[in-house]
């Protein structure tokens, strides 16, 4: 119910708003969950078991009970805590995990089996025959379990990534936060100060006290506007740090108001120091039906009082062992709530206008929803009263998750019963106030000032101090309150609905280490990740085992804090983001040309250029093969990776990373080489151009032109830095295309400024040449067999000789071809690829052991020699072609004897490309099989028992074409 | 105790109250036949495989913390035999079949749930390194079937098809594989080692590997030495540092893998999905969070937690194979030690040292061999013969250049990980 | 993590490539020192010397010492050329 006056709320801006179908009305500055509580709603959730309905436990971003599904169609969002939904007009919300509905849910039947259904119940059961799990247990159970649902489809995602950088990262904008992010910005340090709430201040919003002469949050709102006035600090309201990272790299998702353009963006902050100022977190104590809606949080209870007006309730109940079961009575009191009972664990005397129950307990709470609670006084009286609300206070948890990220563990402090921050957890972090264990507003602004002061020298900075404002430092005077005794299910993880029987029952079946425990128990697993019952979950652990709370064992909590949206984590990534998009010069005519793109890499190349009437991809490649081998085809080979290397030593550089020699190559002239890794296996294959005494041009495949750079200077730099070489990639710099066939040289000439003499231009020569008076490098290499060049320009000029030479191709009858081509040419001549240059074969297994000097040392050289890479048992290169009935060949089919029987055992090897030749009128194919140079001639049997195809093989020489290699000099 | 339904209901009508322990807490003997140093998923089998197949129950299972406190309680819960190298192939079929009859072996639901793995494919080249390992499943009698575009559309019509960075050609399915509840898999093997009279001893560091004249003796720990005929190290995170207490350096570098977990949802995977092209694997847990990883962070660590890039980028992997999990939100997340070997592949197999016994280097496919694994070093242990399933998993296949099995063909060293 | 590559300043792990731990390459022929540099390693956990590869920066192959448990950054050094 909305009170008549205070609050932090605009009065004057009514915000309209649907829960489950029936509209209502809020005000700018609720969150849903105030809306809910001023509209008068108690049930709003059922728990995730034994679906028991659940109402708001708290006034923050450790709801455990509080989750709703927003919006509707693609773009529902599950799983959201009402008490951080802020509210705006049009929201539209709705129960979940709730069947019909969130008042009568079908599924609370798992509470009435619930003795049936405790920890760990499902290890014991559901055993059957084969299959039976998968096909009844299983889809009952997944039907049951999960919280809310996914819209299955592609919303609007509008999720952004970015970095920020600052001297001081202060983590909480409460007391502590302020004065800390005051006191290092005056003294001139760059700070960054985040709080996950809309509304910066912290308790501060929550609680009537002063501070400095004037409300609280009044206080708060002074500061954080002074703070966003000045130029070196940023303030960024909610913004939920997440996650503590190496070298001071922080996660933080930052919410964007409702309406922005961007609903979140995920940061990555780093800074040089940060303060954590993330204050306390109110637990609940372990009492029978603890978990009925009109149980609150006492501190959730003065939020939703004082900072949004609504009382939750109209006759309450307090209970707890501290000070401020008093101070949350006297603000339902101001507040105009009938006050029930105030009761104090611990002997109090005072409040003399107040039903103080001193020294009594609160045994049991009665009703679906709360209509009253069984009080037990000290002498064993039971008294029962009547309310809708019972405020509960256990204690404060210090808010120290993010110490843990880095592995802190934290360390139990008696006289604050409760854990705090191990030192040192986090380097470059100072845990201070509430989140240390100082629960008053006046320590935690001086422990605030202090921390900044302290941050902001160890920066060389220093600067006035601010003064500290006077607020209240009395202690709470708390004494520790777990459990209360008695009978009835008591739940410590409310969404779980794990009780501390459970935790009992587990300590029992020997699950007594508190990981075994939160594991068997599911305790801590809910969404909150046991913010709300895990030190609690450890109290009764440890009386469970007989043991003290430090002596069983710690809390420990990993990122990140509060969830994050994998859409936020992800931004970018969705459709083409994932990954760079890498394009040819030539690209743009690819695409004019109608050609299907396929990836290479990251690089997109033309799989075919279809021309009118062809109708499959393999009519227009065959007539690409044709013209190749005929007349002379275009490809734009820009993707293959290109590496400059420079220097006195480059030659001799250059024999150390491939197996054959280089410094012999005389300039002008090219030589194909072979790269290992130090494993001795083949890492990649190339040319090798020497275009000057001291200047190469290497040319990599387009799929490990990375690997060969990263080991190029890995080689050039750690290995051999006796060697004066650099190199740099000039993959992007040049475009390179490809002139092959019979008519290569001619169609060259067209184009060259000077054109190449008769005789000149042997087979494997290099050089500078100009088109257009522009300077090109001509090289003649064949990757098709055919007499060919490759000639590169600089990358702004290769769409335009692309285009060119594509042009006067076609009048000769040619054009261009594409990457199915290019396949089938190669195949045809055996050349390879990263089919047989799978990372396992060895130079042996491919037939160019000759490659490998062994006048030298290079990368490879040593494990190349182990006997078990010169097993003539290995796979090694063939050429198979079908001899059987069935004509066509496959690629990743197996290759047996003929007869024999096709298991593993029995597996001679596998086929690693297959093609057809529209040149040979057949399929051809590579393959890796065991002793295969030795078995030219035979005959053996390829299965691919996926496709369903079996034909028998000859074995036979892998250059199926031209193997006199006639063709490429001529 | 064996658990039935019927037990639970007995139980649940009289309070709950009979439940006793799932294994033993005893304290050490002074001598055992076998210790195995490490109770994780992979000892703790060994101890039930050394029980259950060859009789032998004076063992001890040392663990320095609490059991399956280590890779086998920090996993995606992956179970699929869809090997394609010999020496892999047939021990990860012998392992499934493991799988497939745990529940019945050990009495507890271990939750082993066969919904089909379905490896995705974004190329001509990738379709068919996918046939090939596909081929090899069946030649190994295990099963898989290849799934045309439109085959894979119908049966997973959430991915983006068509619009991500690599459109989605096909994928390998393969019906037998799936997923598991992982902690209830090394207290199940706990509680049937337990039964059958192994020693379980917790919060028991090794501290020492005792030799005399080139063999072991024993080990000294923390609570105190024990004797034993034989030992084996079944550490995954921590082989090197144990072996070091025998003198040996493993060929083994350890790295951080982490995975992530969502909050519940209602069910939307229902298989497990793998998108190599971008180091993604998904499933969806029986309590309704999406579970999912990537690759390494690709640096040694011990710390059990990764940095912010690795998870960035798996994030977005998900997001642009499946951009309807973007609302879903990442609840927890966690790393675990990989022991790494240069090719990938594991190590089952006898120390250079008499009596001492490896078992290591899982990579980041250690949950799924874990019947597997410890059944093969079982029979190793007891019979000091290979199984027939782990010939291959040879410690010096690095110095001979023998069985070498890189499956994923990046390279047999370590800085090409 | 971050790194302070001595050429560019402190920057993100992103940016960098680990390249494996700090060994001297044998010279000669295959033998137990080969395997030794390929395949056995220290893993130690604790203080570790490693090469790492700034990538997407310079290029320079760097030598590192790190705390394996802690991710703490010792140093930072160019490959002595």
């Amino acid at each position: 119910m909305r009170l008549a006056k205070g609050g932090l709320i605009d009065r004057d801006r009514q915000l309209g708003f649907r829960f489950d179908g029936h509209g209502y009305t809020g005000m700018e500055g609720d969150t849903l969950a105030s809306a809910l509580l001023a509209n008068g709603l108690r049930t709003v959730a059922r728990s995730f078991k034994y679906h028991r309905p659940r109402g708001i436990l708290t006034a923050g971003s450790e709801e455990p009970n509080a989750l709703v599904t927003l919006g509707r169609g693609a773009g529902q969002e599950p799983n959201a805590r009402a008490t951080t939904v802020e509210l705006h007009q049009g929201l539209d919300a709705r129960s979940q995990n709730a069947w019909p509905s969130v008042g009568f849910d079908v599924m609370e039947v798992n509470d009435w089996l619930s003795p049936f259904l405790g920890a760990g119940f499902y290890y014991k059961t559901f055993m059957g025959p084969a299959r039976i799990w998968e096909r009844v247990f299983e889809p009952v159970i997944r039907r049951a379990a999960g919280l809310g649902q996914l819209s299955k489809e592609v919303a609007d995602l509008r999720f952004d990534k970015a970095f920020a950088f600052c001297d001081l990262l202060v983590i909480g904008a409460g007391p502590t936060g302020l004065m800390a992010a005051w006191t290092a910005a005056e003294a001139g340090a760059d700070v960054i100060l985040a709080d996950e709430d809309f509304l910066p201040g912290g308790r501060l919003n929550a609680e009537r006290a002063g501070v400095g002469g004037q409300s609280g949050a009044g206080w708060a709102a002074d500061i954080a506007a002074r703070l966003s006035a000045m130029p070196n600090v940023r303030v960024m309201t909610r913004t939920t740090v997440t996650g503590v990272y190496d070298q001071g790299t922080f996660g933080a998702l930052q919410r964007h108001a409702p309406g922005a353009r961007m609903q979140e963006t995920f940061w990555r902050i780093v800074a040089k120091r940060s303060v954590l100022a993330a204050g306390a977190t109110e637990r609940p104590v372990a009492l029978a039906n603890n978990d009925r809606p009109g149980v609150m949080m006492a501190g959730a209870v003065r939020s939703y009082l004082n900072r949004f007006a609504v009382a939750p309730g109209k006759t309450a109940v307090v209970f707890g062992a501290s000070d401020e079961v008093m101070r949350t009575a006297a603000d339902l009191r101001d507040a105009g709530v009938h006050l029930a009972a105030v009761v104090d664990a611990r002997p109090v005397t005072g409040g003399q206008d107040m039903p103080l129950r001193s020294g009594a307990v609160v045994e049991r709470v009665l009703g679906r929803e709360v209509e009253g609670v069984v009080i037990r006084h000290a002498d064993g009286r039971e008294e029962r009263v009547q309310a809708d609300l019972l405020a509960l206070s256990g204690g404060w948890n210090p808010t120290l998750h993010l110490t843990c990220h880095l592995n802190g563990r934290p360390v139990w402090r008696d006289d604050v019963a409760a854990f705090v921050p191990a030192p040192e957890a986090v380097p470059g972090m100072t845990a201070t106030g509430a989140c240390n264990g100082d629960l008053t507003t006046a320590a935690c602004l001086a422990a605030g000032r202090a921390a900044g002061q302290a941050a902001a020298e160890s920066l060389g900075l220093t600067g006035a101090l601010p003064d500290l404002p006077e607020a209240d430092g009395a202690d709470a005077g708390a004494m520790p309150l777990w459990v209360v005794p008695g009978k009835g299910r008591k739940w410590v993880d409310f969404q779980n609905d794990v009780t501390v029987k459970d935790i009992a029952q587990a300590a029992r079946e020997n699950f007594r280490s508190v990981e075994h425990m939160k594991r068997y128990t599911t305790q801590g697993m809910a969404t909150d990740q046991g913010r709300m019952g895990n030190v609690t979950a450890l109290s009764v652990l440890a009386d469970a085992t007989g043991r003290s709370i430090p002596g069983t064992g710690t809390t420990t909590f990993r990122p990140p804090f509060a969830p994050i949206h994998i859409a936020a984590l992800g931004a970018g990534g969705q459709g083409k983001g994932f990954a760079p998009e890498r394009f040819t010069a030539s690209h743009a005519v690819t695409l004019s040309m109608g050609a299907p793109l396929i990836e290479a890499g990251l690089w997109y190349r033309p799989s075919y250029y279809p021309r009118a009437g062809e109708t499959t991809w393999r009519q227009s490649c065959d007539r690409e093969v044709g013209m190749v081998r005929t007349r002379v085809g275009v490809c734009d080979v820009s993707t293959l990776g290109k590496i400059d290397v420079q220097g006195p030593d480059a030659a001799a550089f250059l024999d150390f990373v491939y197996t054959n020699t280089m410094s012999t190559l005389p300039v002008g002239k090219v030589r194909y080489g072979l790269m290992l890794r130090e494993d001795g296996h083949v890492m990649d294959d190339g040319t090798c151009a020497r275009i000057g005494e001291t200047q190469f041009v290497v040319t990599t495949t387009t799929a490990a032109a990375g690997l060969v750079m990263k080991q190029m200077e890995f080689a050039a730099q750690v290995l051999r830095p006796d060697l004066d070489v650099r190199m740099i990639s000039v993959t992007e710099q040049w475009a390179q295309t490809a002139v092959a066939g019979p008519e290569a040289r001619a169609l060259l000439n067209e184009v060259l400024d000077e054109p190449m003499a008769d005789g000149a231009w042997p087979f494997m020569s290099c050089g500078a040449v100009s088109v257009g008076g522009i300077p090109a490098r001509l090289f003649r290499i064949s990757f098709s067999g055919e007499h060919a060049y490759e000639i590169a320009v600089p990358a702004r000029y290769g769409e335009s000789l692309f285009r060119q030479l594509v042009a006067k191709a076609e009048a000769r009858g040619g054009g261009a071809y594409g990457m199915e081509a290019l396949n089938v040419l190669r195949v045809e001549k055996g050349l390879l690829t990263h089919a047989e240059l799978d990372g396992r074969t060895t130079a042996y297994d491919l037939n160019l052991q000759g490659m490998m000097s062994k006048k030298k040392d290079f990368v490879g050289r040593a494990a190349a020699q182990r006997d078990g890479l010169l097993d003539p048992d290995r796979p090694r290169l063939v050429g198979i072609r079908p001899v059987g009935a069935v004509k066509q060949l496959t690629a990743g089919a197996f290759l047996f004897e003929p007869d024999a029987e096709k298991t593993r055992p029995n597996a001679q090897g596998t086929v690693s490309s297959v093609a057809y030749s529209p040149t040979l009128g057949h399929f051809v194919g590579l393959a890796l099989l065991k002793e295969g140079p030795e078995r030219h001639g035979d005959t053996v049997r390829m299965v691919d028992h996926l496709r369903g195809i079996e034909t028998l093989c000859e074995v036979c020489d892998p250059v199926f074409f031209d193997p006199e290699g006639g063709r490429v000099r001529g | 105790m064996r658990f039935n339904a019927l037990r639970i209901l007995r139980e649940g009508l009289t309070g709950n109250k009979g439940w006793g322990p799932h294994w033993r807490d005893p304290e050490p003997k002074p001598a055992y036949d076998i210790v195995i140093i490490g109770g994780g998923g992979h000892g703790l089998a060994t101890a039930f495989y050394l029980a259950q197949q060859h009789g032998i129950t004076n063992v001890a299972v040392l663990e320095k913390g609490y059991i399956g406190g280590g890779n086998v309680g920090r996993n995606t819960t992956i179970v699929r035999a869809n090997y394609f190298l010999p020496g892999n192939s047939e021990f990860y079929s012998h392992s499934l079949k493991l799988w497939e009859r745990m529940e019945d072996d050990l009495n507890y639901n271990v939750m082993h749930s066969q919904r089909g793995i379905i490896n995705l494919f974004h190329s001509d080249g990738q379709r068919d390194a996918a046939v090939r390992r596909g081929n090899a499943m069946i030649n190994q009698g295990d099963d898989a079937i290849l799934l045309g575009r439109e085959e894979l559309r119908k049966m997973l019509p959430y991915l983006d098809h068509d619009n991500g960075r690599f459109p989605i050609h096909g994928g390998l399915y393969h019906p037998r594989g799936g997923t598991a509840r992982h902690d209830a898999v090394a207290w199940g093997f706990a509680r049937g080692a337990s039964d059958r009279g192994v020693d379980i001893i917790q919060n028991c560091e090794v501290t020492g590997i005792d030799r005399e004249g080139g063999r072991v003796t024993g080990v000294q720990t923390t609570r105190g030495a024990i004797r034993a005929r034989k030992v084996a190290i079944v550490t995954a995170g921590r082989s090197g540092q144990v072996a070091a207490l025998a003198g040996l350096r493993l060929p083994i570098e350890s790295h951080i893998l982490q995975a992530f977990v969502t909050e519940g949802l209602k069910p939307v995977i229902d298989n497990v999905v793998t998108f190599g092209m971008g180091h993604f694997y998904i499933s969806q847990s029986d309590k309704g969070g999406l579970v999912f990883g990537g690759d390494l962070d690709f640096y040694p660590s011990y710390a059990q937690r990764g940095n912010l890039p690795t998870v960035e980028h798996v994030m977005e992997a998900g997001m642009t194979l499946m951009p309807m999990i973007g609302r879903a939100k990442m609840l927890r997340s966690w790393g675990g030690i990989m022991d790494m070997t240069p090719d990938g592949s594991p190590i089952i197999d006898r120390a250079p040292i008499e009596g001492l016994y490896l078992d290591c280097g899982w990579c980041y496919g250690g949950f799924k061999a874990v019947p597997g694994s410890g059944f093969a070093l079982a029979h190793l242990l007891a019979t000091d013969r290979y199984h027939d399933s782990a010939t291959g998993f040879r410690l010096d296949r690095f110095l001979t250049g023998r069985g070498i099995m890189d499956e994923e063909g990046k390279g047999a060293q370590h800085n090409l990980h | 993590m971050r790194l302070t590559c001595p050429h560019c300043g402190a920057r993100d792990l992103r940016e960098f490539t680990y390249g494996g731990a700090v060994l001297d390459r044998p010279e000669g022929d295959w033998g137990p020192e080969w395997d030794a540099f390929i395949h056995l390693r220290d893993n130690p956990a604790g203080l570790s010397r490693e090469w790492w590869y700034h990538e997407k920066g310079c290029s320079a192959w760097l030598v590192v010492e790190r705390d394996t448990r802690t991710h703490e950054v010792v140093a930072v050094a160019e490959v002595s050329r």
